[in-house]
């Protein structure tokens, strides 16, 4: 790997649950950074406490350094982050910073971007470094187009996309070194208040963000998810609804798939009983293959399915649960 | 109370959308609306406005028929509207227009203290939730994003937001900028008297050079991501339609072995 292809040291900011054990799309991340940091090495920061655990983990996925942000108020606070990440960022001069595409990271890769000058693109989901410069794969309009877009500023900020790469371990461990950076945090980051923040119980299931296969329930559920459910457990995915099914309370709002909800590109997305509105494809139109099963033959999701059924989900998916039940044995 | 809030003329959701061969959208058509996500914008600042006194100021940047976008504003009771429209924005990245729209907060503020800026949850057509960050820290604001429940205490705003891990309970004192989601509100149609208002409403049109804004900072010269290719994406092909002849489950399954999806 020369110069031309890989952009020096990547910093990956690691998301972590609040018990210290890192999210699936950051293990994607981090194998992802290792082809574009090269010779350099993928260095991690870390907001919160650092379990001994995570770092032979991250040591597994090759990073070389890990530097641990010791803030002195909520780094849940995005504009606190910002700072603390951009202090570790300086300190090892990374032309590159990578995040998972959330929410809250958009907000730190912008602040980010302000503060540094750096050129920042969002939702990428490619990533490789040409002629020396970063250049992000991003899909646009609701998944209908692709675009391919470089990072003519020295420094870039990137957040990826969940299921970009596939998680995989480094061919050599390495055993990170820690490094600790005590932020003082300014003003201007203060000046919003953390009053409350509740972290969501976990649903047993994989997160719909990241989730390889996800289960979606429309309309046509009528309120029943249990055989969106069963199918979704019979394939290890998540389950996700339309806005018409999280509206009348079926299930909890966070499930919501689609421009104002969650955008899921999994390797296999099933829709029951959806339509396939508009503003419900911009979240999926992206996955690898789409099944859609509705009673109606004029459904336009039929027109972006790789395989739809014709029918009713409360028969077909039932029988579909029961015959990868029989293959699994 | 005054408030500004921030909209965008986007390409009809509902219409096929396409972009030029320098990544831009294009706009041509005639089919353009208000971002859809920008009426929950305006509605939450237009109830704040009812609840507490002050007005609301509509602002876009964008070509000659953006203007469109924020004459709905006026219609749905904003009382006055800003439109910047300059050759030199076009190709602007996110950081661009942060800037331009930041230029134009600072041009209100000089006729009136702003105390809030309010903006949508993400463009429809863009897709970034980065815009309102760039904007508040340009602005030097504190941000108060995504949320789905505003209350506004004396000069106090506290926000609730739904994250993909976790909600929270944010607070600020104003002057501050938010954005909120389309679970704030429910927005209102323009009435038949809102439209007739609106016709008398005042629509200021400023340029770069009135707003004191270096053009080499915005527009595709001073973009720091450029767009080096786009294209739509190829359909899917071998794609399979099969009525349900009772054996439908099955063949779902064997589908999904037959491409290694399970
Ligand atoms: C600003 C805005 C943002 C929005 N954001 C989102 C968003 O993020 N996500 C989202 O999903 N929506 C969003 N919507 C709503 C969206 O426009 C659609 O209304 C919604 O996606 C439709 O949900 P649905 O497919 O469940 O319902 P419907 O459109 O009512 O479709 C139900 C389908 O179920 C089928 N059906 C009924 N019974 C059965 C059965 N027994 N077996 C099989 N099929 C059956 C029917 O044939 C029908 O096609 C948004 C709307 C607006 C205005």
């Amino acid at each position: 790997m020369t110069a031309e292809t890989t952009a020096g040291p990547v910093l990956v900011l690691l998301d972590h649950t609040a018990e210290g054990v890192l999210r699936t799309p950051v293990r994607e991340l981090l194998t992802l950074a290792r082809t574009l940091a090269g010779e350099s090495g993928v260095e991690g920061a870390w907001a919160g406490e650092l379990p001994a655990a995570a770092i032979d983990d991250l040591g597994r996925l090759g990073v070389r350094r890990v530097h641990r942000l010791v803030t002195d108020a909520d780094p849940h606070l995005t504009a606190v982050l910002a700072e603390a990440v951009e202090q570790a960022r300086s300190a090892v001069g990374a032309p590159l910073v990578l995040l998972v595409s959330s929410f809250e990271n958009k907000e730190v890769a912008a602040r980010l971007a302000v503060t540094t000058g750096a050129g920042v693109v969002t939702d990428a989901d490619a990533l490789v470094v040409e002629g020396g410069q970063v250049v992000a794969g991003k899909t646009v309009f609701a998944g209908t187009w692709t675009t391919r877009c470089a990072v003519t500023a020295p420094v870039a900020v990137v957040t990826v996309k969940p299921n970009t790469v596939t998680a995989a371990d480094a061919e050599t461990a390495s055993s990170p070194e820690v490094v600790e950076h005590t932020v003082a945090a300014s003003g201007r980051a203060r000046r919003v208040a953390l009053v409350e923040r509740t972290e969501r119980a976990g649903s047993g299931r994989p997160d719909l963000g990241s989730a390889h296969v996800v289960v979606v329930g429309g309309r046509g559920t009528n309120g029943d998810f249990s055989a969106v459910e069963e199918l979704a457990d019979v394939l290890g995915g998540a389950v996700g609804a339309t806005r018409v099914a999280t509206d009348e309370g079926w299930i909890g709002h966070d499930a919501q798939i689609g421009q104002t909800g969650v955008t899921i590109a999994p390797r296999l997305y099933v829709g029951a009983g959806v339509s396939g509105a508009v503003h419900h494809r911009g979240g999926m139109q992206a996955s690898g293959t789409i099944v859609a099963v509705n009673s109606d033959a004029d459904a336009p999701i039929f027109e972006i399915a790789d395989l739809g059924i014709v029918g009713d989900l409360f028969t077909v998916l039932p029988q579909a649960v029961a015959e990868l039940r029989r293959l699994q044995g | 109370m005054r408030i500004v809030v921030c909209v965008k003329h986007v390409p009809d959701i509902q219409s096929d959308r396409t972009l030029g061969a320098d990544g831009r959208t294009v706009r041509d058509g005639g089919d353009g609306t208000l971002n859809e996500l920008d009426e929950n914008a305006l509605e939450a600042a237009l109830t704040l406005v009812e609840a507490h006194g002050g007005e609301v100021v509509a602002l876009t940047v964008g070509p000659d028929d953006a203007v469109d976008a924020v004459r709905k504003g006026l219609q749905m009771g904003a009382e006055q509207a800003v439109h910047v429209v300059d050759e030199q924005i076009a190709g602007s990245d996110v950081l661009g227009t942060a800037t331009v729209l930041a230029a134009a907060v600072r041009h209100i503020a000089a006729q009136g203290p702003v105390d809030l800026v309010v903006t949508g949850m993400a463009g429809l057509d863009g897709l970034t939730s980065v815009l309102p960050t760039a904007l508040a820290e340009l602005l030097d604001l504190p941000a108060l994003l995504l949320a789905r429940e505003v209350d506004i205490d004396g000069t106090t705003v506290t926000i609730r937001r739904d994250l993909d891990h976790a909600s929270e309970v944010l607070r600020a004192e104003l002057p501050a900028l938010l954005s909120v989601t389309d679970q704030a509100n429910e927005a209102r149609y323009p009435n038949f008297k809102g439209i007739m208002a609106a016709r008398k409403k005042p629509v200021t049109t400023l340029t770069l050079a009135d707003l004191g804004v270096d053009p080499a900072t915005v527009g595709s010269v001073g973009a720091r991501t450029q767009v080096l290719e786009a294209a739509a994406r190829p359909p899917r092909e071998d794609r399979v339609l099969i009525t349900d002849d009772g054996t439908a489950g099955v063949r779902l399954a064997a589908y999904l072995v037959e491409h290694k999806l399970v």
